[in-house]
């Protein structure tokens, strides 16, 4: 090792040492790097969403993998809903009954069991479920076919991977989250009604008819068809991490990942302007 | 010297080329880079009706690169790519996806389709773009197109199934699936045995005989290169150093081809 390079080494003969950066320009450059960071990953997923929409209004209509998709998230997710619709109806029943008897509201237990499960529980409780499996299902699928080169030959065979592969899956999880919504809800009704009938005798033709007493089309049909919104952001957030993955295997991890925590979290967020709306158009 | 005579032949042959009509595929001073790393700095190339070019050089001079920037999966920092004289820049997906379907690709690890079988893997291109095509059709055409690479069997098996040389023939055969006149092969013997390799190279041979496709290869085998090419070009530092038949490359004082060809 030459002298000069001990000495750099060392830090002998450093006549103005080096200065540490202070504590505030740290934090408010990694304060900067997050938000370029949150402004660039929104930036191009407003471009992503811009490429699959207008591949998808444009012809060739991709049909049949359409119906692959709607196969693949609607029917393969019912089990999972049904099942989660069913713990619900149960938990809110269970939670109702209790409540409503310390205020000697008893008679109120339909009604309470209907509005919570199709306004509130039903639809977010679906949307998380289907975040869960179908979010991580596209993000890891398409990271996967990103990474061993598959979507590149896509587009080198001269099909748009965005109408193909994007387009195709949101669709498919904006028109079945509805769906999934309301066997979710229907599963709900019947087991929360079912843990209440155990209890105390209720024919399931009186719960309905005191449950849905005085009912709305404003007050039912809104929430279920808001899980539209939550499929678009599910399929959206799925497809854009799964399409911009870069790296090997971890790159597939991250894609997964990602696309399940921030489909849920964009989902909650999406809900609570959602429901605004709702109370503020509807009612 | 010898780099005058082949970049004369190479100047001859743009002649020619000029007098018959547009390049097929036509290169022209291409730059790229990836964050700080210049990949190609200043490449120009023309291949047409055919012929064949096969692109050489060490591993990250940007071959591959200049593959996927011709055929548009990524974009050039400066230069222009001109398929049979339209310049590509620029093109939305659509119209970029009618020029590809002038196009056949084999990409370096075949990236076949693994959710479908071998037969769906060369049907893939035909169900999209020829759906004049009746189902019976389309099967005997997929048959023929595997047959042709020498896959007559095993149409029903996963690409998982498969050997790498197999699926290399199965990408072969789907990048021909739709008649195309330009076709790019990247590293197609690589990673293969002697034989699998001489195999692969015969097939290119006598697709090249009867179809008459412009086709670009880039490869690391010189063998094969010899072989498949009428030309070859050396990329160095993402620059071609040299462009002519194996015999100018062989009479080159270059010392990086001379080097390159020693080692090969």
């Amino acid at each position: 090792m030459s002298d000069r390079g001990f000495s750099a080494v060392a830090g002998i003969n450093t006549p103005f040492p080096e200065r540490r950066p202070g504590l505030i320009s740290s934090l408010a450059s990694s304060a900067l790097g997050v938000c370029t960071g949150f402004l660039e990953w929104f930036g191009n997923l407003g471009v992503f969403s811009w490429q699959v929409l207008k591949a998808g209004v444009t012809p060739p209509y991709e049909w049949r993998e359409l119906i692959r998709q709607l196969d693949e998230i609607g029917s393969k997710s019912l089990p999972l809903v049904v099942l989660a619709g069913a713990a619900i109806g149960v938990i809110i029943s269970l939670e109702a009954r209790y409540s409503l008897s310390r205020f000697g509201a008893k008679s109120m237990f339909p009604a309470t069991l209907v509005y919570s499960v199709i306004q509130v529980m039903g639809p977010i409780i679906t949307g998380l479920v289907v975040s869960g499996r179908v979010g991580a299902g596209i993000g890891a699928e398409l990271a996967s076919m990103k990474v061993t080169e598959q979507i590149d030959a896509i587009e080198a065979s001269a099909i748009n991977p965005y109408r193909l592969l994007a387009a195709t899956r949101i669709l498919a999880c904006i028109l079945m989250l509805p769906l999934l919504a309301v066997a979710t809800d229907a599963c709900a009704l019947l087991t929360g009604w079912f843990a209440q009938a155990l209890v105390a005798p209720l024919s399931f033709r009186q719960f309905i008819s005191t449950g849905f007493d005085g009912a709305t089309f404003s007050a039912f049909l809104p929430p279920t068809f808001k899980t539209a919104v939550y499929g678009l952001i599910i399929g959206l957030i799925g497809c854009f991490q799964g399409m911009s993955t870069r790296g090997g295997a971890e790159g597939v991890g991250r894609a997964a990942t990602n696309s399940v925590v921030l489909g849920s979290l964009f989902l909650i967020l999406a809900d609570v302007v959602l429901v605004k709306f709702i109370l503020v158009v509807f009612t | 010297m010898t780099s005058m005579t082949a970049t004369r032949d190479a100047a001859k042959n743009q002649a020619e080329t000029k007098q018959d009509g547009v390049a097929s595929v036509a290169v022209e001073n291409l730059h790229k880079k990836f964050g700080s790393h210049k990949v190609l700095n200043g490449v120009s190339l023309s291949v047409s009706r055919g012929e064949t070019l096969a692109v050489l050089g060490r591993s990250g001079t940007g071959k591959s690169v200049l593959l996927r920037i011709i055929i548009g999966l990524e974009t050039p920092d400066t230069g222009s790519v001109c398929i049979h004289g339209e310049s590509i820049a620029g093109l939305n997906l659509d119209r970029m996806g009618e020029i590809r379907k002038k196009m056949g690709f084999l990409f370096q690890h075949a990236a076949l389709y693994d959710s479908l079988t071998v037969a769906g893997n060369v049907a893939f291109p035909l169900e999209h773009h020829r759906r004049d095509m009746s189902r019976l059709e389309r099967s005997d055409r997929v048959k023929q197109l595997l047959a042709e690479v020498g896959m007559e069997e095993g149409l029903d098996k996963m690409p998982s199934d498969i050997s790498g040389g197999m699926q290399k023939r199965v990408g072969l055969a789907r990048a021909l699936a739709l008649d195309p006149e330009i076709l790019l092969l990247d590293e197609p013997t690589a990673g293969l045995d002697p034989i699998s390799s001489g195999e692969i190279d015969d097939l290119i041979l006598r697709l090249q005989r009867e179809r008459q496709m412009a086709s670009i290869v880039v490869t690391h085998d010189m063998h094969s290169a010899k072989t498949i090419a009428n030309r070859l070009a050396i990329l160095d530092q993402g620059n071609v150093v040299i462009e002519g038949s194996f015999e100018d490359l062989q009479q080159s004082e270059i010392g990086f081809v001379k080097e390159f060809l020693k080692k090969s």
